[in-house]
């Protein structure tokens, strides 16, 4: 109470922070990305609705390295292993975050499990987000990229519903694009101009992840990127 | 729902902000959130009420500042219209957001002996 007029006002100190209240997620996270990069590992941060194909993707993926020996990925799920076997089955070496009931991955998470990883002559580490369009936009995990799996089954006004994730996005992955024929309404140009009006320099590639359709761009994408990034990082 | 997370941070946050002084009670809290960071402030205010109960927030008022998006040219800098594609139409620049991805911690007030 205020000591000095006998009012009876309380006496309130205000303290002016401007602190980002994810700070704390943010270090480690800033921490995960130097252990990588690092080590030449050009990380994925992989997100996307359930059932976008985000686990066929990186089946894919393993198929166009002739196996999976250059490729690690860990999967994140409220509950199961699944995706993490079938990564495994894939030649990917891969581990499981079971979240429970938490909506995303974050950057302690992804730390904890960087442990247990053998990422020896890794040159890729895919994280396969929770999935879903929203929570997983929201936490920096370490990686060098964000890509966002949309398939044409999701509707060609996600991006707009969902503008957060695809804001933060270095390439959209429009997949499922076999199921096209079976889709008479679905225009692919609604789905282009859509993520136009969220993802500032939208680059988009077309993918049938079971039939590896578009899997070829996607590896030279991640090819190109890597080797910038280990570039940007080469000492002078 | 990340929101609950969020809150935790939020709170995490307030308590290193006042530190060692145990004698204050935080009486106040404002945030600003940014309108594309991804979190919902109903659902974080419904969260805040939840999960303050019990911590040095408990009772502390939440004020959220919500922070409309603003996307511009980084060249010459011209706003980019609300709805439109996100590159400049006389550059061909993509826009950057000036604005609009906070999730901030702004200020607390304690009330002190």
């Amino acid at each position: 109470m205020c000591q000095d007029c006998g009012c009876g006002d309380v006496n309130l100190v205000p303290l002016e922070l401007q602190t980002r209240i994810l700070a704390r997620n943010d270090s480690t996270a800033e921490h995960n990305r130097q252990h990588l990069r690092d080590r030449g590992i050009f990380t994925v941060n992989l997100m996307g609705s359930p059932g976008s194909g985000k686990t066929a993707v990186l089946e894919s993926t393993a198929r166009m390295f002739k196996g999976g020996r250059h490729l690690a990925a860990i999967a994140g799920d409220l509950a199961t292993d699944n995706d993490a076997a079938r990564l495994a089955r894939a030649g990917i070496r891969s581990c499981a975050i079971q979240t429970g009931q938490a909506c995303h991955l974050d950057a302690e998470m992804v730390h904890h499990e960087l442990h247990h990883l053998d990422l020896e002559g890794v040159e890729f580490l895919f994280i396969e987000n929770v999935g879903n369009l929203v929570c997983p936009a929201v936490y920096d995990l370490g990686q060098s990229v964000n890509v966002v799996a949309l398939s044409v089954t999701e509707g060609e006004d996600k991006p707009l519903k969902y503008p957060t994730m695809f804001a933060k996005a270095d390439l959209v992955l429009l997949t499922k694009l076999d199921l096209l024929p079976h889709l008479p309404r679905v225009d692919i140009n609604a789905i282009r101009n859509a993520i136009a009006k969220v993802m500032p320099d939208p680059h988009i590639i077309r993918m049938s992840a079971q039939d590896d359709v578009g899997v070829d761009g996607w590896v030279a994408w991640l090819r190109a990127r890597r080797a910038a990034l280990m570039h940007e990082t080469v000492p002078a | 729902m990340h929101e609950y997370s969020i809150v935790q941070s939020l709170v995490d946050s307030v308590a290193a902000a006042v530190g060692t002084r145990t004698d204050a009670v935080v009486r106040s809290v404002r945030v600003s959130i940014g309108e594309v960071a991804g979190v919902d402030c109903g659902l974080l205010t419904t969260a805040y009420e939840v999960f303050r109960a019990g911590t040095l927030c408990e009772n502390a008022a939440m004020t959220i500042d919500r922070i409309p998006a603003r996307w511009e040219c980084p060249r010459c800098g011209a706003a980019i219209a609300r709805g439109a594609v996100l590159q400049c139409p006389q550059c061909h620049e993509p826009a950057f957001m000036a604005a609009g991805d906070e999730i901030i911690l702004q200020r607390v007030e304690l009330e002190v002996a």
